[in-house]
């Protein structure tokens, strides 16, 4: 009996002094991810937010006077580019969801292996160019001599688009349309992935199982793969609505002045008027505003219920 | 709840498949069978991984098309019917529960999808059955491996199928666990006198629960009967050596006397009763399962009447209820023998000179064109 009492505390305070290096470690792993959001994200935030308040010109100089009736001017001034930000950002969404997820579905449940790689690199192979290039060659297919507009006038199309006032003058470029169709290109390996990743995770046995329970194969959709797959249909709108409503460079290069959305009028604050505290403050409204629409988003969706 | 399954167990009938067969490309999974599984009966389908077992099982269940062949469940043909349509209900190997529903949900999906009325009551019913009551509202996740196949077995059974097909069922529990799953399922089954087949690859799980076993082997079957008669009177090696363990003797056959085979097993004179002799040939396996062999010291003096053997003990282990050893005959091959551990002879030690002897009665006679280690896991491939 002493023996064993004798020979423990040797076991005892080794096993102690690790247990705080381990904590340790955790910290030092995420030692720099937080300097990285510290130095790209809080610190450009805080200055981002103290211009949003400030008053003056580039010639005398900006203070910071608490002037939080730049919010409202900027809010007044740019409510319609507001309105079609978030309105552009949910049609492309929803344009991606529809055909994105058909995609992700096919990948994870039809395509054999081979074939499902070869479709998984064709979805992200557009990266491979830049933005800037993928949008510019939109430009060339959606122009009024273009491919596009002469099938949908073969098919009588545009009159209807004409009408609902998704493109006007039976052109395409510099109408919503355009805008919309760019956003839908540029975003939708964001919303595949994220379904392709949730979808794949899916046990094929559970489509069996709910075969043997009597569900045809669309109520097996319905009732089994869909709600399964909701995280990722939650990623992936998130992922394409946020950037989408903050881009410009569809509504620059695709749409006309009247397409603008607000990250187009960022821009010509910063950049053109050099008006830094309406473009701070239309910054500041936009995160806000996204902030609201995905908490709301996320509660409805009630992602925490899923597995 | 038990007395409505019992109506839609009587109102089924029997399955019978016929000429029913599966091929993939070059590989026959499996081999055109037929088979009848008798209305109430609890069918085991036995084999190792890769007989083909499930694939039937499949094809009855409609997840697999068959090549060939027809399935008729109680009277009507089913071949070209969808799952959705079929009057059978399948426990899946790892249960497959729908992880986004809660277990009373679980339970209720096939009820829902048919537009049943009174599906909460029936629910609560079926969890007292299976004694998941208080676990309703819990996700799959939330319950153990052991409650999960339960859950399964219930989301099953409450549409009150014809036949209940069950795949592997008990292979992600452990030994306790499955035991105890083993008298539960089997107390469900005579409960409600529903048709169960059940594809298992653990031959004891097959014997314990099954009224009918059908052992499979490289995709057909080797040999159908109630347990006892499969584990007595195997007739081939695969079926002796895969149920249960057997000593394979390679003998020919000298003569006869009465009712008796004689044999000789390089040079021993043994016996054999005809009638359990499956074939005329003059050169057999006799089989001799290892708790039917007397040991003794060499010592001492055979019983009359009853075949026998020396050799040397070469290996012993004790195992609580019983010792095993294994003795090299003098011809050389290896022996086993389980002994119950009543009076144990101290001198029955490795190295010691043992005489082996067993009631000829108890021994049987197979075709030696067989692989004699068929079914063993160790065969040459």
């Amino acid at each position: 009996m002493t023996t064993t009492t004798e020979a423990a505390p040797p076991q005892v305070i080794p096993l102690d002094a690790t247990k705080p290096r381990r904590k340790l470690t955790a910290y030092w792993l995420l030692l720099p991810g937080i300097a990285w959001l510290v130095v790209f994200f809080a610190v450009p935030l805080v200055y981002q937010g103290s211009t949003s308040l400030q008053t003056g010109s580039l010639e005398q100089g900006f203070k910071l006077t608490w002037h939080v009736a730049t919010y409202w001017d900027a809010l007044d001034e740019y409510k319609w580019h507001f309105v079609r930000s978030f309105s552009y950002a949910a049609i492309a969404t929803a344009l991606c969801l529809a055909i994105g997820y058909p995609l992700a579905y096919t990948i994870a449940f039809k395509a054999s292996r081979r074939w499902r790689n070869v479709i998984l690199i064709l979805v992200i192979a557009p990266f491979f160019t830049s933005f800037l290039i993928r949008t510019l060659a939109w430009k060339t297919i959606l122009s009024d001599s273009g491919p596009v507009v002469g099938a949908l006038n073969t098919l009588h199309l545009l009159s209807i688009t004409d009408a609902v006032g998704l493109t006007s003058g039976h052109r395409v470029l510099a109408t919503p349309l355009a805008v919309v169709c760019g956003l839908t290109y540029n975003f939708l390996p964001f919303m595949i992935l994220p379904l392709y990743t949730s979808l794949e995770r899916i046990d094929p046995r559970l489509h069996e199982a709910a075969g043997d329970l009597y569900a045809r194969p669309f109520t097996t959709f319905r009732k089994v793969t869909f709600p399964i797959s909701l995280p990722g249909v939650v990623a992936g709108t998130l992922l394409t609505f946020i950037p989408a409503s903050g881009d410009y460079i569809n509504a620059q290069l695709l749409g006309s002045p009247s397409e603008q959305m607000v990250g187009n009028g960022i821009q010509k604050q910063f950049l053109n008027v050099l008006d830094y505290p309406t473009a701070a403050a239309l910054s500041f409204i936009l995160m806000a505003l996204i902030l609201g629409m995905v908490t709301v988003y996320m509660r409805k969706a009630g992602t925490e219920e899923l597995v | 709840m038990t007395e409505q399954l019992r109506d839609a167990a009587t109102a089924g009938g029997d399955v019978r498949l016929t000429g029913i067969g599966k091929t993939y490309g070059d590989f026959t999974a499996v081999h055109p069978l037929d088979l009848t599984i008798p209305q109430g009966s609890f069918f085991a389908l036995l084999g190792a991984s890769g007989c083909g077992k499930t694939t039937t099982l499949r094809m009855i269940a409609g997840l697999e098309e068959p090549s060939c062949g027809t399935v008729l469940i109680g009277g009507q043909d089913v071949t070209a019917l969808p799952p959705y349509k079929r009057p059978v209900n399948t426990v899946f190997q790892s249960y497959a529960l729908f992880p986004h529903l809660d277990i009373f949900e679980n339970v209720a999906f096939g009820l829902r999808r048919r537009g049943k009325k009174d599906v909460k009551k029936q629910v609560e019913e079926m969890l007292d059955l299976v004694e998941l009551g208080p676990f309703a509202r819990r996700k799959p996740h939330q319950l153990s491996g052991g409650q999960q196949q339960r859950v399964a077995v219930a989301r099953a059974l409450i549409n009150h199928p014809q036949v209940l097909l069950l795949d592997e069922p008990l292979g992600a529990l452990d030994l306790k666990l499955r035991r105890q799953m083993q008298l539960e399922l089997k107390r469900i089954q005579t409960e409600v006198g529903i048709t169960f087949v059940h594809v298992t690859h653990d031959q004891e799980e097959a014997m314990t629960m099954a009224d009918t076993i059908a052992v499979m082997n490289s995709g057909r079957v080797e040999q159908l009967g109630a347990p006892a008669e499969l584990y007595e009177n195997p007739a081939t090696t695969f079926v002796a050596n895969f149920l249960g363990q057997s000593n394979l003797i390679p003998a020919e056959v000298t003569g006869r006397s009465g009712e008796d085979l004689l044999l000789s097993a390089s040079g021993v004179r043994l016996a054999v009763p005809a009638a359990r002799c499956t074939t005329e040939a003059t050169r057999i396996h006799l089989g001799i399962r290892p708790e039917k062999i007397t040991i003794a010291h060499a010592s001492e003096t055979v019983p009359d009447g009853r075949n026998s053997l020396t050799g040397t003990v070469s290996d012993s282990s004790f195992i609580g209820v019983s010792t095993q050893y294994v003795v090299r005959s003098e011809a050389g091959q290896e022996i086993a023998v389980f002994e119950q551990n009543m009076e144990r002879d101290t001198r029955i030690t490795p190295g010691a000179p043992v005489v082996l002897h067993w009631n000829p009665a108890h021994s049987f006679g197979l075709d030696a064109a067989q692989a004699i280690d068929a079914g063993t896991g160790e065969e040459a491939a």
